[in-house]
């Protein structure tokens, strides 16, 4: 009862404080420049909070707090705009609303999925803001009862995800989760600092991939490339179905689905160093599961939609937890929001365990700032969905030019290296092929993204395991086995046998036909090359550095097995078997009038452009020449167009205070902004 | 520094500012200060710190924004910065200890030279290592006791600042064995509360912000401070922790530790570059000396407003800014070890850690 005597009066002295017209005023400013900057892929809250921190030293606490959370919490919001409409994955927060949303988007149900999408953000924001109230007095043993054996069990529970999302082929989407963790261990090891597959001359691999690049590789460039090269809109026929009325119907349907997932998602924000990687693909995971007729998902089912989005709002009130709690962010932009609180008023608000005792009724108003810039952002962005989703209308010719610019110019922004563009490129090749022969790209993508956690957890679980095993075995199985571990052992072991039974009826690149038996077993062969040279080059890594070499190895194994399985498999049977799937025989591609390496060749003059000439000059060419050659279209909308995007390009590199990449060109002129 | 030589550099400082600020002026110039770290760590903090500060300080009030260009540990911006030449003194630089020690190393990505650049304002750090409860019982201003203990450490690897304490520890005859790859201080603070970690260290804003709390409660036992410099450059109690003995003190009351000799030397050199001397803004090789004035003269004011002392405490810890000569000082300290220091450090780092630099 001490504990609600407290803090009852302290949620009332933070809704006092929240709730004057000055706060509001600040939370709505922070919401629209929230939502301004999240409906960017990859740029995200870290680069909005970089903008706002000037303007927060010394500013009231509870005004500098409004703008900044309302800032933060829309970008998981905002983001759901590119995942559905564009098959972007705007941040890690969005990457399982593509899997179901994008195909939406197709069907014309743009406005329906989105409306689906934020009424469950919004109710996820809300649980979560609920759930912390009470939990938040009573979450420190409870966080600190998350050790490194649980976190790893985490993490291998989201990876279990990939059995759901295998596809028909279980080998091949093992393989391909198997390939992404390979790619995740490139650059310098966390631990030894040995490098894989990298080398000190190409400085920018040995900080390894990042997540926005291959986000956008695997999923964005794909579907992007796909469009241009059947020139046509989004949406099929260019028709507008069911309006975004019908999405907040759906969510009503399915209610305690979003009422399950929001849980998921605060829960396991609440474990620091998860982060939000992996609670879209346990909401999703859980969606497909507690669904019966499995048939739609990946080709359009709005639980697929619900479900993550219901978790990854939730996420982020589950995060503040640990960052409000024990001072350490969960997520790059909740690490400058430590940093920014620091700079409030006199700078008494200190992030850390003395923040409950010292300021709970601060903690409370970010808790419920949050939950109401959600509502804010929320009813703004159901608002915008209608008028939104008439881009999926518009000839998608018009906008592929204008999302090879975007797309560049985010990556970019995730390490402000010409590589990364480079990056980019290659990881788009890599998710083109696995979409054409149906390997599954969520599986690789689940994999990547759980390559380091997994890495980082088992070998320091199992250091820590080692020495208490010496002390006694006794005390090492307790270390390993406690009830969290075991509990989350048997979640995961169920997940894995249910979800290889659904599998089968899961087709996230839909019905894919068979027939030919070289360009598959071509592009096996391949991954498996490049499988072989991570496991030798993981091989040469001196024994003493063993952590270092051994997940590598491991997964390497395995993933060479399944590999070498599927080459038999290959080798016996007919070619019309699954395993043959290849996208280019039937459907959609095969009958595009535009080839694969025709399209992508005018991604790639931008990008060979943009080595030379910087990337403004070289986007000044792009548009013109493909708004002229490609699309056809009149010199006056040619020009308008290309103004249109240069001029959002300045604009958002102004406001943002961000580069553009440079060119050779740079190198020895000096230029005026923005062409330097 | 003691008050009287501050005094004096203020004064020194005004009197030969007064004629070379007339001829610098910012107004309506953008200053970038550039970070080789992300938005995320401790070096961005102390930029976005001082950065409205030195805005308001500098001739003409131009606008300081922060520019982040993390990569490599930091030896991407730095080499980045090597290559960048005085333009209109719009540009400014900062390193930190994990720029400093890769040089210190010779790690073969380094390709940058600290001697080539301009110090304009130096700031440092200290730091408190602390023990669990049930061997903090046993420690008794000597670690004679702790030898035959095996502690765990959550470590961000051996070639980072975590080098001052796993040195310090293995000086001492303690057994401690790092379990490398966690992300920052905060996450081995948080795998101690959990038991997973038996000893842990922290930089002093951090130990203030949340360690404290830990000892209070009885949960953790303040072992040692790596202590401050003082003018003469020798180890001293570090001013923000009167009451906890340094790693000099410890060491001295422990059986088989040495305060001189070769390891004593090479611990003291990276102690130097990792904490008292951790953080250096620098213009480009080339500033005009009116320039470096300026900006020295505006860290000088900055660390002079009267509400300086509150405002650092909590944002950067109580420590010492250097700026112009002393900054210069602080620098040439904080980047260069003897020879032999740098030799039996990479021995270690090698015998120990099977880390090497190649």
């Amino acid at each position: 009862m001490d504990v609600f005597a407290t803090a009852l009066p302290a949620l009332g002295q933070a809704w006092a404080l929240i709730l004057q017209p000055e706060v509001l005023g600040y939370l709505v400013l922070g919401v629209v420049m929230g939502l301004a900057v999240g409906v960017f892929p990859g740029l995200g809250g870290i680069a909005g909070l970089s903008l706002l921190l000037p303007f927060m030293f010394g500013m009231d606490p509870v005004l500098g707090l409004a703008l900044m959370v309302g800032m933060v919490a829309v970008v998981p919001t905002s983001d759901t705009f590119a995942s559905v409409l564009m098959g972007i994955p705007g941040s890690s927060a969005s990457q399982a609303t593509v899997l179901d949303g994008f195909p939406l988007a197709k069907k014309g149900q743009a406005a329906r999925a989105l409306s689906a999408a934020f009424t469950s953000s919004l109710f996820g924001g809300l649980v979560g803001a609920a759930f912390l109230t009470l939990f938040i007095i009573v979450a420190r043993p409870l966080v600190l009862a998350f050790g490194l054996p649980e976190m790893l069990m985490i993490s291998i529970l989201g990876l279990s995800m990939v059995a759901v999302l295998a596809g028909r082929v279980a080998l091949k989407g093992l393989a391909a989760a198997g390939l992404g963790m390979l790619i995740g261990t490139i650059g310098e090891a966390d631990a030894g600092g040995s490098l894989r597959m990298a080398t000190y001359d190409i400085p920018y691999l040995t900080d390894g991939l990042k997540l926005v690049i291959v986000g956008l590789g695997i999923f964005a460039i794909p579907e992007i490339v796909s469009l241009l090269r059947q020139d046509r809109s989004i949406a099929k026929d260019a028709k507008l179905g069911a309006g975004w009325g019908a999405g907040v119907k759906d969510w009503v349907a399915n209610k305690w689905l979003s009422v399950r997932c929001s849980l998921i998602g605060v829960v396991v924000g609440v474990i620091p160093g998860l982060g939000g990687s992996v609670v879209d693909w346990i909401a999703y995971g859980h969606a497909v599961q507690t669904t019966k007729d499995k048939s739609q998902f990946g080709k359009g089912e709005i639980r697929g939609v619900i479900g993550p989005e219901s978790s990854n709002n939730a996420k982020e009130g589950g995060g503040l937890v640990p960052t409000l709690l024990f001072g350490i962010p969960g997520s790059g932009s909740m690490a400058i929001f430590i940093g920014a609180i620091a700079l409030l008023g006199s700078g008494d608000i200190e992030v850390g365990p003395s923040m409950l005792r010292d300021n709970l009724d601060i903690t409370y108003s970010i808790v419920w700032l949050l939950a109401l810039a959600n509502v804010v952002g929320t009813l703004l962005c159901i608002a915008a969905s209608g008028g939104i989703a008439k881009l999926t209308t518009i000839r998608f010719t018009y906008l592929a030019p204008f999302l090879f610019m975007l797309i560049s110019f985010a990556a970019f922004q995730s390490g402000q290296n010409f590589e990364d563009i480079l990056a980019l490129f290659a990881i788009g090749l890599i998710g083109i092929f696995l979409r054409r022969f149906d390997w599954s790209r969520p599986a690789f993508l689940i994999g990547f993204v759980l390559s380091n956690p997994v890495e980082k957890f088992s070998n320091q679980a199992f250091q820590i395991a080692s020495f208490r095993f010496r002390n006694s075995f006794e005390a090492g199985m307790d270390y390993i086995f406690s009830p969290i571990v075991i509990v989350l052992l048997v979640i995961t072991v169920v997940s894995v046998v249910l979800g290889l039974r659904q599998a089968k009826s899961i087709m996230a690149e839909g019905d894919v036909k068979s027939g030919s038996k070289r360009a598959p077993m071509v592009f096996l062969l391949l991954i498996m090359a490049y499988v072989v040279a991570a496991l030798i080059n993981a091989n040469m890594i001196p024994d003493y550095n063993m952590t270092d070499k051994i997940v590598p190895l491991v997964i390497g194994g395995i993933t060479l097995a399944a590999l070498l399985i599927l080459l038999v498999q290959m080798i016996l049977r007919p070619e019309t078997d699954a395993v043959f799937a290849d996208k280019e025989l039937a459907g959609e591609d095969a009958d595009a009038p535009y080839g694969l390496w025709g399209t992508l060749a005018w991604f790639l003059g931008l990008i060979v452009a943009t080595y030379f000439l910087g990337f403004i000059l070289a986007l000044l060419g792009f548009l013109v020449s493909f708004l002229r050659i490609r699309a056809q279209t009149p010199w006056l909308k040619t020009l308008i167009l290309t103004a249109a995007g240069i001029a959002l390009m300045c604009v958002m590199a102004g406001a943002l205070n961000r580069d553009f990449p440079p060119g050779l060109l740079q190198g020895v002129t000096d230029l005026p902004w923005p062409l330097n | 520094m003691t008050i009287k030589t501050l005094a004096a550099s203020v004064a020194a400082a005004a009197f030969l500012a007064s004629p070379a600020l007339a001829e610098v002026d910012f107004s309506g110039k953008t200053i970038e200060w550039v970070i080789p770290f992300s938005e995320t760590g401790g070096s961005a903090k102390w930029a976005n710190f001082f950065a409205p500060l030195l805005a308001e300080e500098l001739p003409g009030s131009p606008t300081v924004v922060v520019k982040f260009m993390p990569g490599a540990g930091s030896t991407k911006g730095a080499n980045w910065f090597q290559e960048q030449e005085y333009d209109d003194g719009t540009l400014i630089f900062g390193t930190s200890g994990s720029t400093q020690f890769p040089y210190l190393l010779d790690d073969p990505r380094v390709r940058y030279e600290y001697s080539d650049w301009v110090p304009v304002m130096a700031s440092g750090t200290g730091g408190v290592a602390y023990l669990n409860p049930k061997d903090g019982e046993k420690f008794d201003g000597s670690a004679n006791a702790l030898k035959d203990t095996a502690f765990i450490y959550g470590s961000q690897g051996a070639t980072r600042l975590d080098l001052v304490p796993l040195l310090a520890w293995e000086m001492l005859g303690m057994n401690v064995e790092p379990v490398f790859g966690i992300k920052g201080r905060g996450d081995g603070r948080l795998m101690f509360e959990r038991g997973e970690a038996t000893i842990d260290y922290q930089t002093s804003s951090a130990y203030l912000g949340a360690s404290a709390d830990l000892v209070a409660q009885g949960k953790a036992v303040p072992m040692m401070t790596w202590g401050a410099l003082d003018d003469a450059g020798n180890i001293v109690r570090d001013p923000t922790f009167p009451d906890i003995p340094t790693f000099k003190e410890v060491c001295e009351a422990t059986d088989g530790c040495e305060t001189s000799g070769e390891a004593w030397d090479a611990w003291k050199g990276f102690f130097v570059a990792g904490f008292p001397v951790q953080k250096i803004a620098f213009l480009p090789a080339g500033t005009p000396d009116d320039v470096a004035k300026a900006y020295s003269d505006a860290f000088d004011a900055v660390r002079n407003r009267p509400d300086f002392p509150e405002i650092a405490t909590k944002r950067v810890g109580k420590y010492e800014v250097f700026v112009g000569e002393n900054a210069k000082k602080a620098t040439e300290a904080g980047t260069s070890v003897s020879p032999e220091a740098k030799a039996f450090v990479k021995n270690w780092l090698q015998d120990s850690y099977g880390v090497s630099l190649k």
